[in-house]
């Protein structure tokens, strides 16, 4: 489980206003998936215009934290005359339910999607209790 | 009117009617321009001196993955977003991503050449340049004196 942390606006939030509205510095909470098996927590965030080397991972205590920093220029000598979308950074955060295999955290950045994948410490693994019958 | 008595007794069933048609009307209404706002994807325009640049978002895709066709003055982009992980083996805690097959068509300002298109994809951002032909280009007419 994870639970939510951030307070800003998502994207859709953000695209009634988002005419006028391209500066770099505006902050959004990016889309996320986040699922779960036995041995690892998954979460897959969409940060477009968000290069591999732009996105920042922090996992402290039980507090994950992910910044990405947009690095997506206006196209040179245009000027914006519709927009349905926002540009901006983004950032998000979310309490995790169960200690996390912190030297083991695969980090994979493509095509703008962030995907996590956060080992379950040994201790809050599911452990099977075998049933004996007497 | 016919219905004096009801008002007469305080309680007029077709005003509440009346009332409740222009509820719903905006109820209507609002969904109407929400699911029209919400037009996947998103997409922003920008406009040069004569030609045209769509930009979309489309997180997870390459540029394999995605289909751009142009016709006169519209531009359709389309694609499929696939799920991220099988369904039946993980215990889901958060779905926010769109996923599915979309395609949306885009009315450009002007004319573009079909063949004088440029498109790029780059860290899940679509980007689409495209011309005005050369024959729809505004020409200089010299006016002569006799």
């Amino acid at each position: 489980m994870a639970q939510e942390i951030t307070k800003l606006p998502t994207r859709d939030f953000a695209r009634g206003q988002a005419a006028h509205s391209t500066r770099a510095t505006n902050v959004y909470r990016p889309n996320s998936d986040i699922y779960e098996d036995e041995n690892h927590i998954v979460l897959v965030t969409d940060m477009p215009g968000v290069a591999p080397g732009d996105v920042d991972v922090t996992l402290e205590q039980r507090v994950l934290t992910i910044r990405g920093r947009l690095g997506v220029e206006r196209p040179e000598g245009y000027r914006a005359i519709y927009s349905e979308y926002g540009e901006g950074n983004y950032e998000r955060a979310f309490t995790l339910s169960e200690d996390i295999d912190q030297d083991h955290i695969e980090a994979n950045h493509k095509d703008g999607v962030l995907t996590l994948k956060l080992p379950k410490a040994e201790r809050a693994k599911t452990k099977k209790i075998q049933v004996k019958t007497a | 009117m016919l219905l004096s008595s009801w008002d007469r007794s305080g309680w007029d069933p077709f005003g509440e009617m009346q009332r409740l048609r222009s509820e719903m009307n905006q109820l209507l209404n609002g969904a109407g321009a929400v699911s029209l706002a919400r037009a996947y994807p998103p997409v922003n325009i920008w406009l040069g001196d004569n030609s045209v640049v769509v930009t979309t978002e489309l997180p997870g895709l390459s540029s394999e993955d995605i289909d751009i066709s142009i016709a006169e003055d519209t531009l359709t982009v389309s694609g499929n977003r696939v799920f991220a992980a099988n369904d039946n083996q993980v215990a889901w805690r958060r779905r926010e991503r769109p996923l599915g097959a979309f395609s949306r068509t885009i009315e450009l300002p002007f004319r573009v050449d079909p063949d004088h298109v440029e498109a790029h994809c780059t860290n899940g951002v679509l980007e689409v340049e495209m011309h005005r032909p050369q024959a729809d280009l505004p020409r200089k007419i010299q006016v002569k004196t006799r």
